[in-house]
């Protein structure tokens, strides 16, 4: 039973599903997100056993979601496999939803809250909400109110042509009415990222998530979707010299060094983490494959500010190591979300810049640099693809998974969100 | 899938037609429905010249809650052989019966098969639909004596004949029971006396004493045990799990990854777990005893060997791929993995195979009668003979026994690709005239994996409806 008499209790990862990542309008153009959640939770049942059974609660979400599912999770747990009397929840904290969820999950198990949880994320890119203008919804809506057929007329009479062209949800941030990847580049071009250096990190993960396939190390991290076996941007055959030869799409003259290539598509996906109790995991002869040891996030003014729009996970992870007592070296595996190859390159460049520490960090010394052949050693979301609200659960079940593996070691999770915010995570082998 | 011709000539016009042009109606087959009796009907029990193995049937049956109505011992002067006596529960003679067993054990002398005939032939008028007959004989091979195993041996012909003879989906089989099988009887007898060996019939299988404990519940044998079911994905080994799913087991449901999706809802389908693991994997054994030994309890008690893949071409157009990939997957790997779960350093608390253990493999008739275009297929599966028989030896001093089922024309995804006529051809060849479910291969499966088949092991039961195809 939960209680929380004693201090916070362990928090551990027993496992995770995803079905494999589509690029949008592709092989999953006709699933929706609750079809692709379901597909995840049931495949995450089916690997532990669960069907029938009930976990504390499914803490997940999408990004880009639809008005009709403002109640996903739970619609989705009662669609799939786990007993109905699984309570479930929404998050929303864009590209961080998934680690988000995960986040909320661990609190409440480390707090005794619940024993057992889900953390997920899902994301369409494909079958994306399209709503109706602004003006043709005011119009139906006072029409609605009217009470006499003439106010109606009076209130329908107000229609113009204009305001049957369709909203169409489109990558931009609200406030700056820039895309993600114009944000980036301005970042990019910042901090001087050569075109080079981004091609050879997109090289780096498309080969070590080909890698981690032919080991066979996602058989039983991912369960096939819709004739789907593997994520469908993965091309294992990729090189620096093939990527050298797109042209940019983000980014002006000199600075004009983002990619298709180096860059994530657009994405469809859902993945699902279960976390438990040490206990709880015991006693069902669950594997426990990683603590979730702490999280922090951040968010930074990019609007106001002179800040970059995805640089909110460089402040969030010396404020998380400080309060760990953990140095940036401290990790065996480094998970820093690929939304593009530059956003991981600049994130590393701040740690190891003097001037960014001070001036934005506040510390006294750079946190330095990393090993880079840590960083995102089973490939990440350049080669896997990035359904937005999935890449978190991705990420914390394959780096649980690999600190299992290794059997002892600590890792480190960064992951940059829309609305300049970070969310970051420490995950310690057992 | 669906066999339409069934279907048309079972009622209406299509029946009217079928019998105006004397074409074969298949029966509707009796199958095993959980809290459903053993028999529809009751059973007449009789011996001939002695029949030592008499009392021990008739326990069995009794202990079934089969009606036995006519339970004595036939002598060869004997010439009346309707007049029921014993047990009769005031069933009359004249009533449809479910079951006719005959221990013919003791028949030593041509002479002895007269009896036999007296009291078989007039049981035959009386068969319900879905009747049993069972034989109970001794190994013609423990026989020194010629005359004597040449009288068991008739037994197998008698069988095999009156299997072909039988209408309205009814099924004759032979047991040959070894020197002090006692016991060990119960299982292969009340297996194919039930509705479970609905398609199972023609067959001789031979039953040795063994250790024998009998289970709490015969409908729940596999209470507390681990079961590893490869290839469950779809197809007869979705249908070997739910078997043995519904009769307690605790099951591990294996199949490549890339079948996943359909994986995991076998799996919660039934209540059990998925595992994505590729077999011909070189430590896909290691694999799977780690993952009994994590997630249950380390001892595994059945280990069935069904995942399996066809490459058919004629062996004069058969490259190296289509060659090497069917042989990996339906022979190299169940040996391979044999190896590493029957490692007794592994049995205990490892997930290996546990002393008493059971490993059951698919071989199919193709591999027992060769089939055009399917050397490859054949090779592998007449391989999984091969291993089974050699390996039963291997492992008996601990208890373990590793026997075969060759599955005939079975209605599944695989059979359905197969053209409409040769389809047709292979539905029609046997003496049930249908093609068989996948549940009567699960269902056979788990008969031989039970702990009370422990006097069962190196045999081959096929589950053909007594095809044509390879005696």
């Amino acid at each position: 039973m939960a209680g929380n008499t004693a201090g916070p209790r362990n928090a551990v990862i027993v496992g995770g599903n995803r079905i494999p990542f589509a690029r949008a309008n592709g092989p999953y153009a006709q699933a929706s997100n609750q079809d692709m959640l379901i597909a995840a939770l049931d495949g995450l049942v089916a690997r532990f056993g669960l069907s029938g059974e009930a976990v504390g609660e499914v803490a997940a979400g999408a990004v880009l979601k639809h008005s009709r599912d403002f109640n996903l999770t739970r619609e989705s747990v009662l669609g799939c496999q786990l007993s109905s009397s699984t309570p479930a929840y929404d998050v929303q904290q864009a590209c961080g939803t998934g680690l988000e969820a995960a986040i909320l999950v661990a609190n409440k198990i480390a707090l005794g809250q619940i024993d057992s949880g889900i953390a997920g994320g899902v994301d369409s890119a494909s079958d994306a909400p399209i709503a109706v203008s602004d003006g043709l919804r005011h119009t139906l809506l006072a029409a609605n109110r009217a009470k006499t057929p003439l106010d109606r007329l009076k209130a329908l009479s107000g229609l113009r042509p204009g305001h049957l062209v369709p909203e169409i949800p489109r990558n931009v941030e609200p406030r700056t009415g820039m895309s993600m990847g114009e944000h980036q580049a301005v970042t990019t071009s910042q901090w001087q990222v050569s075109r080079e250096s981004q091609d050879e990190l997109a090289a780096a993960s498309h080969h070590n998530l080909a890698s981690a396939y032919d080991r066979g190390f996602f058989d039983d991290l991912l369960t096939p979707y819709l004739g789907v076996t593997r994520d469908q941007n993965l091309r294992p055959d990729t090189s620096v010299d093939k990527l050298a030869r797109l042209t940019p799409v983000f980014g002006k003259g000199q600075d004009a060094t983002m990619t298709a290539g180096n860059c994530t598509p657009l994405t469809d996906g859902a993945s699902v983490v279960l976390l438990a109790s040490p206990q709880w995991a015991a006693e069902r002869r669950l594997p426990a494959l990683a603590r979730f040891v702490d999280a922090e996030t951040a968010a930074v003014d990019y609007v106001h500010g002179d800040e970059g729009l995805l640089m909110a996970p460089a402040y969030a992870v010396p404020r998380l190591l400080a309060r760990n007592g953990l140095s940036l070296q401290d990790f065996d595996y480094y998970e820093i979300h690929e939304a593009f190859a530059s956003t991981v390159l600049v994130t590393l460049a701040a740690w190891q810049s003097e001037k960014f520490c001070r001036d934005r960090l506040g510390l006294d010394a750079p946190l330095g640099s990393i090993d880079r052949s840590r960083l995102n050693v089973n490939g990440s979301s350049l080669a896997a693809g990035h359904p937005f609200a999935a890449t978190g659960g991705r990420i914390v079940a394959s780096l649980a998974k690999q600190l299992s593996e290794r059997g002892s070691g600590r890792g480190l999770i960064s992951i940059c969100a829309a609305g300049g915010q970070g969310v970051v995570a420490i995950l310690e082998a057992i | 899938m669906r066999d339409r011709y069934s279907d048309l000539v079972r009622s209406g016009p299509g029946k009217t037609l079928a019998t105006m042009f004397g074409l074969p109606r298949p029966a509707r087959l009796r199958r095993y429905v959980v809290g459903e009796p053993l028999l529809v009907g009751p059973a007449i029990v009789k011996g001939v010249a002695g029949a030592p193995l008499l009392p021990e049937i008739q326990r069995i049956l009794t202990s079934a809650a089969v009606d036995v109505i006519a339970a004595d011992v036939m002598t060869a002067e004997a010439d009346s052989p309707q007049a029921g006596s014993g047990s009769g529960s005031g069933s009359g003679s004249g009533s449809r019966l479910g079951a006719v067993v005959i221990d013919v054990s003791a028949a030593r002398a041509v002479d002895d098969l007269e009896s036999l005939r007296a009291v078989l032939a007039p049981s035959l008028r009386r068969l319900d639909a879905c009747a049993r007959i069972v034989l109970v004989g001794t190994p013609p091979e423990s026989l020194a004596d010629p005359a004597a195993a040449a009288t068991q041996r008739a037994l197998e012909g008698i069988v095999r004949s009156v299997a072909k003879e039988l209408r309205d989906g009814a099924t004759a089989n032979l047991i040959y029971a070894g020197q002090g099988s006692g016991p060990a009887l119960e299982s292969p007898l009340r297996f194919l006396l039930s509705a479970r060996s609905a398609y199972v019939d023609g067959q001789v299988v031979r039953v040795a004493s063994g250790e024998v404990t009998p289970p709490a519940d015969w409908a729940r044998p596999f209470v507390g045990q681990v079961v590893v079911v490869t290839g469950a994905a779809r197809g007869i080994g979705a249908s070997i799990v739910e078997v043995f799913a519904r009769d307690g087991a605790r099951v591990i449901c294996l199949d490549v990854p890339a079948a996943g999706e359909a994986l995991a809802a076998v799996a919660n389908r039934i209540g059990g777990t998925a595992l994505q693991l590729d077999i011909t994997a070189a430590d896909a054994g290691q694999r799977i005893a780690a993952h009994v030994a994590q997630r249950h309890g380390g001892r595994l008690d059945v280990l069935v060997h069904n995942a399996g893949i066809t490459r058919d071409k004629l062996l004069v157009n058969t490259d190296v791929d289509r060659w090497s990939s069917v042989l990996g997957v339906n022979l190299g790997a169940q040996l391979r993995m044999n190896e590493v779960l029957l490692d007794p350093s592994l049995k205990d608390g490892l997930g290996g195979i546990t002393d008493g253990g059971r490993i059951v493999s698919v071989s199919s008739t193709s591999g027992i009668a060769g089939n055009r275009g399917q050397a490859n297929y054949a090779a592998s599966k007449a391989g999984v003979i091969g291993m089974v028989q050699a390996l039963a030896a291997q492992v008996a001093d601990r208890g373990i026994t590793v026997n075969a089922v060759a599955p005939g024309f079975i209605e599944t995804e695989m059979t359905a690709k197969i053209p409409l006529a040769t389809r047709e051809i292979g539905r029609r060849v046997n003496s049930l005239g249908q093609g068989g479910q996948p549940v009567d291969v699960g269902e056979t499966i788990a008969w031989l994996a039970q702990s009370a088949s422990a006097g069962l092991t190196g045999q081959v039961v096929r589950v053909c409806g007594q095809s044509w195809l390879g005696a």
